[in-house]
């Protein structure tokens, strides 16, 4: 016979507060009309909408970095929040451990340059606009043949693999004659389409169009994964990342559905990847250090992993942070050269007071109640 | 004959964990699986719901080969396992996990049904409806794990350990269910360590020793078995 004891009853104090999924906010945001909500989601993306601009921006205090072009610092913000989002499902909502999250980003890129720049041996100069649905399949391709001898693993295989990946793919880029290294590949062409009077929309000093462009599929690629997330598919993604046994119990097909979180991940990435290179005009191998895969996968943890909105605000507010350091001098020293260890200390404390995010999913907040209560047990 | 287990081997590694084993379910049965600890009832289980690859032998349901089909093609066909502990999800409310239950079902009418008929079986869980699975005593996370099974509206329903960790009163109740489950007409094969009720339930039973069948009968003929009750009933 067994019993169950209870653990004994303590006084919720100020950390478990803060450990507490449901917060002020998100209940409040939950309660409040429908029309309410509208109107405040409206209002935050016409505010990112305007933030580029300069007689926007300028009224908005601390906010602009002082070290860098406040716009390009915003279009790298909105590429590593379209990463969040898309790592999100592979992480947040199908429980997968991905490590190498970047190198997808790299072949999105690589794939625009190889086929669309002067300097590529093949020299098919196609136009930006025809290589973008080309490397978003590439993309997806790559993570199905890496997904599918993986995916059936268990565990930690995983997170090794993707690992291997990206360094695979950073050392092809470096060391590869037809990937050029470091010398990389420039005159790639920008996105398509002119103003009036014949300039081009997408030009080479102003960031602000790109940055709206992004934006833009931003908030496609949300609504998105929004409905696949509400669909059958995001149920399977959700039970598997609960108990995958389990799921395969119930009938989910769950090497299946693995395999399709892994893919449309990587597809966004690919996307992200070809945005990057239109921008950029070059890619070369400096673009891809393994560093960026850890930034983005702790930007989705930190923000909330399962939960889209905590994913926008961890990918951006991460990319923010480490470009605002810039600039920045105390006692001599410049901030920016200590950005990781400030980023690690805020992850640290973070992951003692509030391991499910700043914006938690509630099923993950649940989660991982349940997975504490467990470790109590255990002791 | 509605499950055919023959000769069947199972390896964790390179531990042999079943060595042949073959037993039987028919149609409309309550079969009861007993042993101790590590005997392998629970690695039983898991190769007839495909959880566990085989490494020999055959697994037949419903006349059909399924030794390699995928776990969740078994779901389909009407095999369907509540798993042992806490096999429910944590972060899905009580309704929800009802819901993943019915997840191979596209008859929307039919799943209300059977949904209703589970709230009725487990008024506990119709309470709780709205409250994460985490949140949920042992007991009610045991009974939402045979309830979800139910959702598939399952031929043979696999139960591992439906009593364990539940107080004596909650065992009563959950083996009063069982009964009942069978009696509307689902097969059910069960493993239990506590021996005395699974063989007072089911109409035949099987005995398993370190991976091995030793002893097979009815119920009623293992419950006053000499050796079935020194070893298992914990009298002399």
């Amino acid at each position: 016979m067994t019993t169950t004891i209870d653990p004994p009853e303590r006084r919720e104090t100020a950390v478990d507060k803060l450990r507490n999924g449901r917060e002020a906010i998100s209940e409040r945001w939950h309660h409040a009309p429908r029309w309410v909500r509208w109107v405040l989601l409206v209002a935050v993306i016409a505010f990112f909408y305007a933030l580029p601009n300069k007689e926007f921006y300028q009224y908005l205090g601390p906010i602009p970095t002082p070290g860098a072009n406040f716009t390009q610092v915003m279009f790298t913000v909105s590429i590593y929040v379209l990463l969040a989002v898309g790592l999100n499902i592979v992480v947040g909502f199908a429980g997968l451990l991905d490590l190498g999250y970047f190198g997808f980003f790299a072949v999105g890129a690589y794939t625009v340059a190889v086929l669309t720049s002067p300097s590529s041996d093949i020299k098919t100069l196609w136009p930006w606009l025809l290589v973008v649905p080309i490397a978003i399949a590439l993309t997806m391709v790559s993570g199905v043949m890496l997904g599918t001898p993986t995916l059936r693993l268990r565990g930690d295989y995983l997170a090794l693999v993707t690992l291997g990946f990206a360094e695979m793919i950073r050392i092809a880029a470096v060391s590869s004659e037809f990937l050029k290294g470091q010398r990389g590949f420039n005159q790639i062409p920008h996105p398509p389409g002119q103003y009036a009077d014949g300039r081009p929309v997408f030009g080479v000093l102003d960031a602000r169009p790109y940055y709206w462009l992004v934006l833009t599929l931003i908030i496609l690629v949300v609504i998105g994964v929004r409905n696949l997330t509400h669909s059958r598919v995001g149920r399977a993604w959700i039970s598997i990342r609960e108990d995958e046994d389990a799921a395969q119990l119930m009938g989910v097909p769950t090497f299946k559905f693995k395999l399709w979180a892994f893919a449309s991940g990587a597809a966004i990435a690919g996307l992200a990847g070809a945005l990057f290179a239109g921008k950029q005009n070059f890619v070369n191998s400096q673009n891809f250090e393994l560093l960026n895969s850890i930034i983005i996968l702790a930007a989705v943890i930190f923000g909330g992993s399962g939960n889209i909105v905590g994913a926008i605000v961890g990918g951006g507010l991460v990319a923010y942070m480490i470009e605002r350091f810039r600039g920045i001098e105390l006692f001599g020293v410049e901030l920016y050269e200590y950005r990781f260890l400030f980023f690690g200390l805020v992850l640290v404390v973070m992951m003692i007071f509030r391991p499910q995010g700043l914006i938690p999913n509630r099923r993950r907040a649940a989660e991982f109640k349940d997975r504490r209560k467990e470790v109590i047990v255990g002791e | 004959m509605l499950l055919e287990i023959e000769d069947v081997s199972l390896l964790y590694g390179r531990i042999q964990a079943l060595h042949g084993i073959s037993l039987t379910v028919d149609e409309g049965e309550i079969v009861a699986l007993i042993g101790a600890n590590g005997a392998g009832k629970s690695t039983t289980m898991r190769a007839i719901s495909g959880i566990r690859p085989v490494a020999s032998g055959s697994i037949r349901f419903a006349g059909e080969d399924i030794t390699k089909l995928r776990a969740d093609l078994r779901v389909r066909r009407g095999l369907c396992q509540a798993p042992e502990g806490r096999g429910i999800f944590p972060g899905m409310t009580v309704l929800e996990n009802l819901d993943m239950g019915a997840y191979t079902r596209r008859d929307k009418a039919g799943i209300a049904q059977d949904l209703a008929r589970v709230l009725e079986l487990f008024p506990r869980l119709a309470e709780r409806r709205k409250q994460p699975g985490g949140t949920l005593s042992g007991g009610e996370q045991q009974m939402l794990a045979v309830g979800r099974a139910l959702m598939s509206r399952p031929k043979l329903l696999l139960l591992d350990e439906p009593s364990m960790g539940l107080a004596p009163m909650l065992i009563q109740q959950i083996f009063t269910i069982i009964t009942e489950i069978n009696q509307q007409g689902t097969t059910i094969l069960l493993v239990e360590q506590n021996a005395q009720q699974a063989l007072a339930r089911a109409h035949r039973a099987y005995v398993l020793e370190t991976g091995r069948i030793v002893k097979s009968g009815t119920g009623a003929d293992l419950l006053h078995d000499p050796s079935v009750k020194e070893a298992y009933l914990g009298v002399a």
